[in-house]
């Protein structure tokens, strides 16, 4: 999670430090905090095998957050593997931010029958 | 008829719970409390001279510790106890899958060392709980390290073939359990040039007749094997994934979905979803269970589901 949830930040430092050294990447990764984009969140509720909402619409950027209400564990996957989590047990999350626009369609694949969709404006 | 209830009429809680002799086969299936327990026709075939018996554990699922088992170490430990005190003591073992439950390294780990218990030669095929996030590598790794890429095999034993299928891998496409292209190509090739009369286990996770397909349960490409079987005058289906037990005969071929040694399940289509099912804590183990083969060349003689109660 940790991973996923920081990789945008990660990556727009590193390739300050490579455009404007040590001291612009400090600035880039100030603006990269506080920029709105970056701030944008949302949640995913996983419930009785379900994801809701199963059709989640938001801007690039957002970190969508999928919580595991069950006591089953769940995951979740992309079939492309834009995205692919590990096991979500109960009452733990797992985060990925959403750069690129596109329509996301994800499963279960521990249960593949719950599926959902994230569409990135 | 795909289930059975249990009939507890005049018998104690640590007998007979439930029996059903299949005359077409000459399967004789009973689930016994305590030691395991024949009737008739399965008295008879439960010890063949010539035959040789095995185990099949599966669903262990280590690594929960939710309400409906707060302990599976415990009673993953008591099955492989069980195996240890059958009378008679089985060739080898055949763990069905789900050995942990959410494909941690320490859940892979825990499972090892409870498995250093049996002393028999262990045969695995993962289940959907042992792939998570990696595509089996863990799982791999640690219990089938000989096998080629895709985790399939087979190998002979007592005059039986014995079939090792991996069918979770699929998930992300098929919506349910699923082969794919290349284990069914090697399945046909496997096969080809084996006598009719030869005994065949195939033993995988997810059931290979569609029980439930709106839980998954069900194999997305299982008729295709089920063609290359056919002509095998005995073929056994051993499965997991549904921590219950759930038969059905067609032809030669007999599925049985078998109990897990973790928690039971809700029956098909009973309540939301599937998942772990509370038990009152005194019932837990008479839900759980191992099964024992008994083999008979040239057929499978008896299934026998013991539980742990």
């Amino acid at each position: 999670m940790f991973k996923f949830s920081m990789r945008w930040p990660v990556a727009a430092a590193a390739g300050a430090v490579l455009a404007l050294g040590t001291a612009g990447a400090i600035a880039q990764q100030q603006v990269a905090a506080t920029d709105p984009a970056a701030a944008k969140s949302a949640e995913i509720v996983i419930q009785s095998f379900h994801f809701l909402p199963p059709t989640l619409t938001v801007a690039a950027g957002t970190a969508v957050t999928w919580s595991n209400h069950d006591e089953e564990p769940h995951n979740v996957v992309s079939p492309e593997r834009a995205f692919r989590s590990k096991a979500i047990d109960g009452g733990e999350s797992f985060t990925f931010v959403f750069d690129k626009p596109g329509t996301y369609k994800y499963i279960c694949a521990v249960h593949p029958h719950m599926q959902g969709t994230v569409i990135v404006q | 008829m795909d289930t059975q209830k249990p009939d507890n009429a005049g018998t104690s809680r640590r007998g007979l719970l439930k029996c059903m002799a299949w005359a077409g086969t000459g399967i004789v299936w009973t689930v016994a409390g305590g030691v395991p327990r024949g009737l008739g026709l399965g008295e008879a075939l439960a010890a063949p001279a010539d035959g040789f018996t095995f185990v099949q554990i599966s669903d262990s699922h280590i690594g929960f510790n939710k309400e409906a088992n707060p302990d599976t170490n415990a009673t993953f430990q008591a099955a492989l106890d069980r195996i240890t005190k059958l009378p008679k003591q089985p060739a080898m073992v055949l763990h069905t899958g789900d050995v942990t439950h959410l494909s941690k390294a320490e859940e892979f780990d825990t499972a090892a060392g409870i498995l250093k218990a049996v002393k028999q030669d262990i045969h695995y095929v993962p289940g959907e709980h042992d792939v998570i996030g990696d595509d089996g590598k863990q799982f791999f790794e640690r219990f089938a390290p000989k096998q080629k890429t895709g985790g399939w095999y087979s190998f002979d034993q007592g005059g039986v073939h014995f079939v090792g299928m991996v069918n979770v891998l699929t998930f992300e496409t098929a919506k349910a359990g699923g082969f794919g292209a290349e284990q069914l190509e090697w399945l046909e090739k496997d096969l080809k040039g084996r006598t009719a009369s030869t005994p065949i286990v195939l033993f995988t996770h997810v059931p290979m007749w569609p029980i439930y397909p709106e839980w998954g349960w069900a194999t997305e490409d299982a008729p295709q094997a089920i063609s290359y079987l056919k002509r095998f005058g005995s073929v056994t289906v051993l499965n997991g994934h549904i921590h219950q037990v759930v038969q059905k005969v067609e032809g030669n071929v007999s599925y049985q979905t078998a109990l897990s040694t973790a928690f039971p399940q809700p029956a098909a289509g009973q309540g939301p979803a599937p998942g772990p099912m509370k038990v009152p804590g005194d019932k837990l183990r008479s839900v759980l269970g191992i099964r024992q083969i008994d083999i008979a060349p040239p057929k499978v003689a008896a299934v026998t589901d013991v539980t742990l109660a």
